[in-house]
Parts: structure tokens; C-alpha cells; sequence
């Protein structure tokens, strides 16, 4: 087999060809060339830093760094509190994404069904929390939430016993996956309102003369024709799921209790390097995710443009 | 108010919080400097008068006016004076410089709690080299103690953190309460006062290392011994027992309030009564005044209550001093402006800002002692504090890493806190996280 492909493969080999095409090769890495070297300073250089860093162990005490090859990944893999974190924004995803995207879907064909009046004041008012950033966000949700204060506290009194804890560690993941979809209701909303914009309208007239009502019209026309936006809204907020860090972290300051140091994936890598100056660990716990993460939101994307064609 | 006052005294107050809440390790045995360095103050004096720039960070509410003071008086010196954050969030800047090996400051503000930290992974300079050991007998004990790290000295004290009973004397007149002497009266008193206004709490705690440590250290516990690479933890020695027996009583009873400490709700509580009384530093003083204007008239200070009601002791609740960076491209430089700072005239605006100095003469001198609090009806409180700073357990000492150590406090007892279970288990878990990272970073940790 060998024996025969090799000289095949050497006999017949077009230089002319190879010469052709390098020379059509180079012109294009000219043209590439600004973009490549920004890609590889600030996307590729950082990765293959965290995976260097991630092949070593450094005490900061003794200033030791050795060279430990895959221990850190075998650590991670069997770090029950990695697992703990993975397996919340796990739960968080399955349970609040689903609830956000059901939204922002009612509410892009609430708008887009022409039958709201003030569309546009709807439309600017649910992507407004968008626009708000994630710290003061928190910030204000955490005053509502307060049970010493704010709406919290005033609802208890009204009740008269604590039954509204919004931040004590039984409710606290659902508190912060209030903020997430109050946040990013709107932003899905818009990407799922233009899919419908440019949806064309004579699909429309058919299906009304193919005797089509509204929810028809819903199922079999506007949902298959925005099936590509809902997978990229999809990806996205798994994307954003795994990488939760903003809300628990501020959230933490008033439920220091409830929400642990290693809450969430991201939080837990952040504080590996920042409080316990593990650089190393922290790279592999992100690499880990990254890994993850990527995996789960290609699957989601072959299965979602499989059906979709 | 003007917005710079105000944030000055957000600054305060943020400075005072992370002072108590990151306890971080002060170990090594005081006194002479076995095996540190030994040099005179020459170099620094010389330094002095050539002249330079460094750069300073910190976060005390007195560093602005402390540098205006020395650039005064030293205008050859040009000092740049940096806010790099309070707390985690100046050591984590602190940190990431150190092990980038370039952009640190010439001189940093370093709490007792994570002195030793950064004195062990070689970030600091020796100030022994500059005969500074001679300073020894200018502070107290506790505090000169809290800078000497493996006998090496590593920082100037500047102030100190001796632990008294503030309380909210309206609070205690209306529901006809005495301030206690035991804790066990103190426990006592909570549940008098939940139950004659079940609003109304005795102290507020959700978990907070730097106050646990300090209640382990009045009680006569050592839970942290290093000893070089070796460090060993008993979190629940005699002295931690005796205080969760105590403190038990207070969180399964749900005798405390549950309101964070620092946070606005925090303050508001302080000023209205929910929260009758804090065992706490003497810089309490000055958080009080500017950020619980409500609280005017109506606060009073008593000696920290003992667990036999006898012999007075207390402990160390935060403060910290000013450390020579190995950085620094004029460390003889640097160790001037530390030595004005802490030594010298510098220490005259840290108290004009309401500073509790570290230093022996100040503490003894009459107009610091007999100086009548107007916030607190005129109680001449530092007769209390100053006292207190002399009844400190003598010996302890932080671990090598408590800043991580209180980094993962809530994780681990803060579930006790939440639960409102004993505390003994949350400590053993604790002790259990510090035990694995101590492996981890090479020390060889043992357990009592």
C-alpha cells in the first residue's frame, strides 16, 4: 500500500501548480495581514498563554513554578467545586433561558403583528433595560431586593413575617435570573423582531389566502423563517449563561452568605487568581469552560441548522 | 455636604470596613530581629536631603493630607499619591505589580492582617537595613509585633485596632438595660432586648473573619503558628471553643441581625437602634462621627466584655502601617517618607483625622486620653480605647495567607451563618479549605 501510493504521490507532483498558487496565496496574506496580526495578538497570544500557564504549578511563597503537564486538567476534573458552579449555571440555563426567549419571542410578535398601538414606544421600552450596564442593574435589583429594605422589606411588613427573601441562598439564583432576563429580554427581542422584519410578505398573503389565522401563520410562516435568529439568540445566552459573573459577584456585597466564592464558573476562576494568587489553576478552570462551552453551543448550532434546512 | 467630603468619608468608612474585614496574617515572634538585618538611619538621611520621587499608594483617609504635609516640609521630595482601591482591591493591583515585576509603588499601606503575605513572597523591603529596629520601643506591642515578619521588619505601624464595647446608650436606658461585663451577660442582654422590642437586635454579624479571628484572639485562642514552611492551624482550640460556646448561643437564637455590615442598611441600623452594640477596633470613633450622623449623642464606649469577668483583655481589630516596596528604585527614599509617616511628624495630621495612632507616646499623652468625644455626649473615650490597647493577648499572629483565608470565610462558615447552626462545624471546614491551600502553596500544614 505504501509502496505504491508513495512514488504516486511524489511521480506526478505539479510544481507549476504549487508555484501558482502560492503566489495567489501570498497576495491574499498581504491583504489579511492587519487583521491576522490584531487576531493573533489579542485572541490567539492569550490563549496559548492561559494554556501555558495551565501546564505549570507556581507557588507564590516559595517562588517554585514546575512543570506539572496535565495535573492541573485532573484536578479541575475532579474539583467538586468546579462541578458545583458548572452544574448551577447548568440549572440556570435550562431554566431561564428558555424563560427569556419565550419572552422576547411574545413580545417581537406582539410588536411586529401590527395590532399594538405605540409599537415603537413598546419596542425602545423593553430593550431600555439593555441599555442599562449590568453593575448598576444589579445595584438596583439588589436595593428591591433588600430585606432589611426597600421593596423586599416593605412587603414583608406588609405580610407581616419574613416571607419574601430574595437573597437568601434558596432564592437567590432565581433572584439573579430575574435580573439576567429583565436585562436581555430586549436585546433578543430586537434580534428576533428584525428576523420578522425581513420575513416577506407575500408568504404572508399566501398563507391569509391559503386560509391561514394568526397562530397558524405564527407556527407554519413567521417561527421556520426566524429559526436562524433563535438559534444565534440561543448560542448567545448560553454563552452568557456559563459565563455569569457580573450579577452574583455584585449580588455577593449583600448576600455574602448565600452566594459562595466559586458561584459560577467564571467567579470561581476570578477568585482563584485574585484572592488565592493560583494563576495557573484559574487558566485551566477557564480553558476547561472554554472548552465546555464551545462544545455545547457547536452542538446546539449543528441541531438547530439541521432541522432548519 | 460637599461631594469630596462625602467621599472622603466613603473612603473612611470603606478603609475601616476592609480593615476589619480582611484580617490578614501577621506572624513571626516580635521583639528582637533574630534573623533580620541591621543597619543605621544614615542612608535615609542622606536620601532625604538629595531628594526624589516616589510614588504612594494608599487608601487612609489621612494620606492626602500626610503627603501635602511632608512635601511641605521636604520640597526637594516629590511624593505621587495614588488611590489604588480599598481593601482586596488595592491588593489584588499590589499583587498583579509584584508578580508582573514592574509598577509598583515605592511605598504601600499594608494591614497588619496582610503583612505577612506580602513579606513573605519577598515583596517588601527589610527596614531593619535602615536601623529602624531602634524604633521598637515607640509602639505598642501589638503593633510592632504585627510588622515583624520571621524576624525581618517589614513596615512602620500606624495605627491599631485595640477592641471595646461600643453601645448604643438610648438603646440600653429605654428598655433599662446594664452594660455587660461577661459575655455571658452579653447574651443575656440579647435576648432582654429582642424580647422587650423583637426589632431591635444586640450587634449584627453575618460572618466576617477579621471579627471572628479578633474574637478568637480575646478568647485566648492561637489557631495560626508558622514557623517558616510550617504552618499549623487549630480552629478549634480552647480559645475558639469558648468563643462559639458564646457566640453559638447568639446565632441559633437568631439574637443578631442579619443586616451586612458596611452597607447602607448597615448604617441606618447604627443610627436608629436596630443594632444596640459592636465589638469593635477603636477606629470605630470615626466611622461613627462621619457616617452616622443619626447616632449623635446617643453612643457610648465600655471595655470589651471578658468570659470571666475579671482580668480586663482584648484584641487587635484591624489597623495597619506603610511598607518599602522591593520595587522601588529609592527604597532609602522610600523608608524616609514611611519613617515621617509613622515616626515623625507625619503622625500629627493621622490624628487630626481622627487617626488611632500605634505609637506609645500619643496613646499616653494627656490631650489624646482626656479629649471629650462631643458624638458621644462628651465621654471621654479614649481613656477606654487607650486602656484597651494595653490589655491586648499578647502572641498571636495571622496566617501567611489570610487574605485568602478571609476570601473564603463566607464559603465555608458563612453557611453556619446562614444555616443558624453552630459555628463549630463552618470552622472546621474552614479550616479544612486553609489547610488544603497551605499544601497547595508548599507550606506543610499541620492541624491542632
Amino acid at each position: 500500500m505504501t509502496s505504491i501510493s508513495a512514488p504516486v504521490r511524489s511521480a506526478p507532483a505539479p510544481p507549476a501548480r504549487t508555484a501558482r498558487r502560492s503566489r495567489v496565496d501570498r497576495r491574499g496574506w498581504l491583504f489579511v495581514a492587519p487583521f491576522l496580526v490584531v487576531f493573533a495578538l489579542v485572541f490567539l497570544a492569550p490563549i496559548a498563554y492561559a494554556l501555558w500557564l495551565s501546564l505549570f504549578r507556581e507557588q507564590v511563597f516559595f517562588g517554585g513554578t514546575e512543570f506539572v503537564g496535565l495535573d492541573n486538567y485532573a484536578a479541575v476534573l475532579g474539583d467538586a467545586k468546579f462541578w458545583e458552579s458548572f452544574f448551577r449555571v447548568l440549572l440556570f440555563l435550562v431554566v431561564q433561558v428558555p424563560v427569556m426567549l419565550g419572552s422576547a419571542l411574545v413580545a417581537a410578535l406582539a410588536i411586529d403583528s401590527a395590532r399594538l398601538h405605540a409599537a415603537g414606544l413598546f419596542r425602545i421600552v423593553i430593550f431600555l433595560p439593555y441599555a442599562v450596564p449590568a453593575v448598576v442593574a444589579t445595584l438596583m435589583w439588589g436595593f428591591i431586593y433588600g430585606d432589611t429594605f426597600g421593596l423586599a422589606a416593605d412587603l414583608n411588613e406588609l405580610l407581616g413575617r419574613k416571607v419574601v427573601e430574595p437573597l437568601s441562598g434558596d432564592w437567590v439564583l432565581v433572584s439573579i435570573g430575574n435580573v439576567v432576563t429583565w436585562e436581555f429580554v430586549g436585546y433578543n427581542m430586537l434580534i428576533l423582531y428584525s428576523a420578522l422584519k425581513v420575513v416577506p410578505h407575500d408568504l404572508y398573503e399566501a398563507a391569509a389566502i391559503d386560509g391561514a389565522g394568526t397562530l397558524r401563520t405564527i407556527v407554519s410562516v413567521k417561527l421556520p423563517a426566524i429559526r436562524g435568529a433563535l438559534v444565534i439568540a440561543t448560542i448567545f445566552s448560553i454563552i452568557g449563561s456559563f459565563q455569569l459573573f457580573n450579577e452574583p459577584n455584585i449580588l455577593r456585597a449583600l448576600a455574602p452568605n448565600a452566594i459562595s466564592t466559586f458561584y459560577t464558573p467564571n467567579m470561581y476562576a476570578y477568585n482563584l487568581s485574585f484572592s488565592g494568587q493560583q494563576y495557573n489553576y484559574s487558566a485551566t478552570v477557564a480553558i476547561v469552560m472554554g472548552v465546555i462551552t464551545a462544545v455545547i453551543a457547536y452542538v446546539v448550532q449543528l441541531r438547530g441548522s439541521r432541522k432548519g434546512v | 455636604m460637599s461631594p469630596t467630603r462625602r467621599s472622603r468619608q466613603v473612603a473612611i468608612v470603606l478603609a475601616t470596613a476592609l480593615a476589619t474585614a480582611l484580617s490578614a496574617c501577621s506572624s513571626g515572634d516580635g521583639g528582637t530581629a533574630a534573623g533580620g538585618t541591621t543597619g543605621t538611619q544614615d542612608a535615609v538621611d542622606a536620601a532625604l536631603r538629595e531628594g526624589g520621587e516616589i510614588t504612594y499608594w494608599s487608601w487612609t483617609p489621612s494620606a492626602k493630607a500626610q503627603v501635602e504635609a511632608f512635601q511641605q516640609e521636604f520640597p526637594n521630595v516629590k511624593v505621587n499619591y495614588v488611590n489604588a482601591g480599598t481593601g482586596n482591591d488595592h491588593y489584588t493591583k499590589l499583587q498583579n505589580a509584584v508578580k508582573a515585576g514592574s509598577g509598583a509603588p515605592d511605598v504601600a499601606q499594608i494591614e497588619y492582617q496582610a503583612l505577612p503575605q506580602f513579606a513573605m513572597t519577598g515583596a517588601l523591603v527589610d527596614l531593619g537595613q535602615y536601623g529602624f529596629n531602634a524604633f521598637e520601643d515607640d509602639y505598642t506591642p501589638s503593633t510592632w509585633n504585627s510588622v515583624k515578619v520571621g524576624g525581618g521588619l517589614f513596615g512602620l505601624p500606624q495605627d491599631s485596632g485595640p477592641m471595646a464595647l461600643f453601645y448604643n446608650k438610648e438603646v440600653f436606658d429605654r428598655h433599662g438595660l446594664t452594660v455587660p461585663k461577661t459575655w455571658d451577660e452579653y447574651v443575656e442582654t440579647a435576648r432582654k432586648l429582642h424580647t422587650a422590642d423583637p426589632t431591635k437586635y444586640i450587634t449584627s454579624d453575618t460572618g466576617d473573619a477579621g471579627f471572628a479571628t479578633s474574637m478568637i484572639w480575646q478568647a485566648g485562642g492561637k489557631p495560626f503558628t508558622t514557623d517558616g514552611k510550617n504552618v499549623k492551624i487549630d480552629l478549634q482550640d480552647e480559645g475558639a471553643r469558648k468563643w462559639t460556646a458564646t457566640w453559638d448561643e447568639l446565632v441559633e437564637e437568631k439574637l443578631v441581625s442579619t443586616i451586612p455590615g458596611w452597607s447602607d442598611a448597615w448604617y441606618k441600623a447604627l443610627g436608629d437602634g436596630t443594632i444596640a452594640t459592636l465589638a469593635t477596633g477603636a477606629w470605630m470613633p470615626g466611622v461613627l462621627e462621619s457616617s452616622v450622623p443619626g447616632g449623635a449623642g446617643k453612643w457610648a464606649v465600655a471595655p470589651l466584655p471578658t468570659y470571666d469577668g475579671k482580668t480586663p483583655v482584648t484584641a487587635e481589630n484591624g489597623g495597619g502601617g506603610q511598607s518599602v516596596l522591593k520595587q522601588s528604585a529609592k527604597p532609602a527614599l522610600a523608608a524616609a517618607f514611611v519613617r515621617w509617616l509613622n515616626n515623625g511628624n507625619g503622625v500629627k495630621p493621622f490624628l487630626d483625622s481622627g487617626g488611632f495612632p500605634a505609637t506609645k507616646a500619643d496613646l499616653e499623652s494627656s490631650a489624646f486620653k482626656d479629649e471629650a468625644a462631643p458624638y458621644f455626649g462628651g465621654q471621654q473615650i479614649n481613656q477606654v480605647l487607650t486602656a484597651a490597647a494595653g490589655q491586648v493577648v499578647p502572641g498571636w499572629s495571622y496566617l501567611p495567607y489570610q487574605l485568602y483565608a478571609n476570601s473564603v470565610f463566607g464559603d465555608t462558615v458563612g453557611k453556619s451563618y446562614a444555616d443558624s447552626t453552630s459555628l463549630d462545624p463552618g470552622l472546621t471546614a474552614w479550616q479544612q479549605a486553609l489547610v488544603d491551600y497551605g499544601n497547595q502553596q508548599g507550606f506543610t500544614v499541620t492541624t491542632g
